[in-house]
């Protein structure tokens, strides 16, 4: 009887979700066995799931410290960040009733950038980078909110432009900092963090994390029925019952906690955020109760089959910053170009 | 439900729109505002709605005062069909519709079966159950004015608010709208509505409320209160009033103020 009530859209957005679960949960655990040490499938797995069961070990040392210490930590974070960035990206989207907002584009991921520098520069913990990226990050979002809404015409095409001013403000804010920052440490490091990168992950990155990401993530699941009332406009929505102001702040606030502690953990990543939700509103459709969990599953997905390429791709790490503009740039540019798209 | 207007006054800043209203509705019946553009006629709306709070005056829903009343709880009362809807993001009909029950789910829940059941039932009645799974945007104008009246009935509030309804409508979409409108009204349902089009005023409404200069220029019986006199007053047009066997029909003159 449930099932009938449906629609047909409603029933193929769920199997597409159950698909994209599916392969995440393989390329998962196919993300362990690739690398410079080569580990079996099967002795992943085993190695997994010696960790709850005991099982007799048919594995080497070495490969539960590959699998374990080395791997685990790094493909938990990429899930996360992925997960992260691509919900953040949607979530603002609806928000904004603007298809083109994302982390990088409405400034919130220079905003943090730069706060992360900043903290970096004045040698904070990594508590304090965290705190430091998501309070300029939720700057950014604000000031570029007010800017654009208080501006005359289109308020889509104001907001993007309100956030290219202040991206490229705090970008030049982060470029000030290189340029006194310690070039001996500091400066590494700063840069390193830039471009973006998992190299080096550890458990307690994705300790760190996890409380912040889910604090974000889990406020944006529970109202994400609401989310698709903001896009019907400001009078409907309230006409229909929605606080429209306390919604609005709600998403906002989760959305740029998700992207910072992303940012705090992995540095600049772009495109994640922008170019995930239309592929998700392009398959699975513009209903938040079904786009917010794609977009998450399909996050992680992307994410970590960049991060494999970037890792395994040459014999130095590529950073994937730089890979996901490489993927992402052209397939924004290919989606924009489609005839029966209209962003 | 009855709503009552008193001594309403608006100003955006320092720019007064509306001045002293007053004027109350009446359960099952549609009452037409007439005015030229800018009169004020969506400002109105907006207040009753609930959505501009800092007026002078008072707006009573059965005795209470509107002011306040939260959001949540003025939606139960009071549906809005905007004049378009261009969500930023496709839905499919059934979702349009079924956003109508979101305020009466608590605020971290998703609508449930029994909501979607709602929601058909809401279809049916305006004769939109077959589109449940189309894209909204993929619509006629004239579809998608009754998918917004389905959103809400699906609201289930008593008084609905229609801002100029018809104006981007064809003419047969035209009147099969106001005609499903005032067949509301037979089922208990109070339908205020504006409209640039008089003669929809006096063929479909009960009475009228005309606005100029931000106060009320007539209020009434639709067949008494229209006159040629008031369509020159918020026009400046001259018009004949001529009965048929289908009802009194407004004619412009030739020539003269056009």
């Amino acid at each position: 009887m449930k099932n009938s009530l449906l629609t047909k859209s409603a029933r193929r957005a769920r199997m597409q979700i159950a698909l994209l679960l599916a392969a995440l949960v393989l390329v998962f655990l196919l993300s362990f066995s690739l690398g410079r040490y080569d580990v079996p499938v099967g002795q992943v797995v085993k190695i997994l799931i010696s960790r709850v069961f005991p099982i007799e070990a048919s594995w080497t040392k070495n490969m539960e410290i590959a699998v374990l210490n080395v791997r685990l930590p790094r493909i938990l974070l990429v899930c996360m960040v992925g997960c992260c960035l691509a919900m953040a990206g949607a979530s603002y989207q609806s928000v904004f009733q603007n298809p083109m907002a994302a982390p990088d584009i409405l400034g919130a991921s220079s905003g943090a950038c730069f706060g992360a520098a900043l903290a970096i520069l004045l040698d904070g913990s990594r508590a304090m980078i965290m705190v430091s990226a998501f309070s300029f990050s939720l700057m950014t979002v604000v000031l570029v909110y007010l800017i654009g809404s208080r501006t005359r015409g289109s308020r889509t095409v104001n907001i993007l432009l309100a956030g290219v001013m202040i991206s490229s403000l705090f970008s030049a804010g982060t470029s000030y900092i290189k340029l006194v920052a310690d070039p001996s440490n500091q400066l590494p490091a700063i840069t390193y963090w830039l471009m973006g990168s998992f190299s080096g992950a550890r458990m307690r990155d994705v300790r760190f994390a996890f409380i912040p990401m889910a604090l974000g993530c889990a406020p944006l699941l529970i109202v994400r029925w609401r989310l698709n009332i903001l896009s019907a406009g400001e009078d409907e929505a309230r006409a229909m019952g929605v606080n429209t102001p306390r919604l609005r702040l709600l998403t906002v606030i989760c959305a740029t906690l998700m992207t910072a502690a992303s940012v705090a953990v992995s540095g600049m990543i772009g495109w994640v955020g922008l170019v995930i939700p239309h592929l998700c509103r392009k398959t699975i459709g513009n209903d938040c109760r079904h786009l917010l969990p794609a977009s998450m599953v399909f996050g992680a997905l992307f994410l970590l089959l960049v991060d494999n390429v970037s890792r395994n791709l040459l014999a130095t790490e590529i950073p994937i910053g730089i890979l996901t503009a490489f993927v992402g740039a052209p397939f924004f540019i290919y989606l924009m170009t489609r005839k029966d798209t209209a962003l | 439900m009855k709503l009552e207007i008193k001594n309403l006054s608006f100003a955006y800043r320092d720019h007064p729109v509306l001045q002293d209203i007053n004027f109350d509705t009446r359960p099952g019946e549609l009452l037409s505002v007439l005015g030229p553009n800018g009169v004020g006629k969506s400002t109105l709306f907006r207040c009753i709605l609930g959505i501009l709070r800092d007026y002078q005056g008072e707006i009573l829903l059965d005795g209470r005062e509107a002011r306040g009343i939260a959001q949540r709880e003025m939606a139960s009362m009071i549906a809005y069909i905007p004049q378009s809807h261009r969500p930023t993001f496709g839905y499919t009909v059934q979702d349009t519709v079924l956003m109508g029950v979101t305020h009466r789910l608590s605020p971290f829940a998703a609508p449930r079966a029994e909501h979607v059941r709602q929601a058909r039932e809401a279809m049916a009645r305006v004769g939109v159950q077959d589109m449940a799974d189309r894209s909204f945007a993929h619509l006629s104008g004239g579809e998608q004015q009754l998918v917004l009246v389905a959103r809400a009935l699906c609201q289930q509030s008593r008084i609905l608010v229609m801002d100029e309804p018809t104006s981007s409508l064809d003419f047969g979409n035209q009147l099969r709208v106001l005609a499903c409108v005032r067949g509301l009204t037979q089922e208990g349902y109070t339908v205020l509505l504006s409209t640039h089009n008089p003669q929809h005023a006096l063929t479909f409404s009960h009475r009228i409320l005309a606005l100029h200069d931000g106060g009320v220029a007539a209020l009434g019986d639709a067949g008494d209160t229209l006159t040629p006199e008031l369509i020159w007053q918020l026009y400046q047009v001259e018009v004949d009033f001529v009965d048929t066997q289908q009802g009194r029909v407004i004619v412009p003159h030739r020539g003269g103020s056009l």
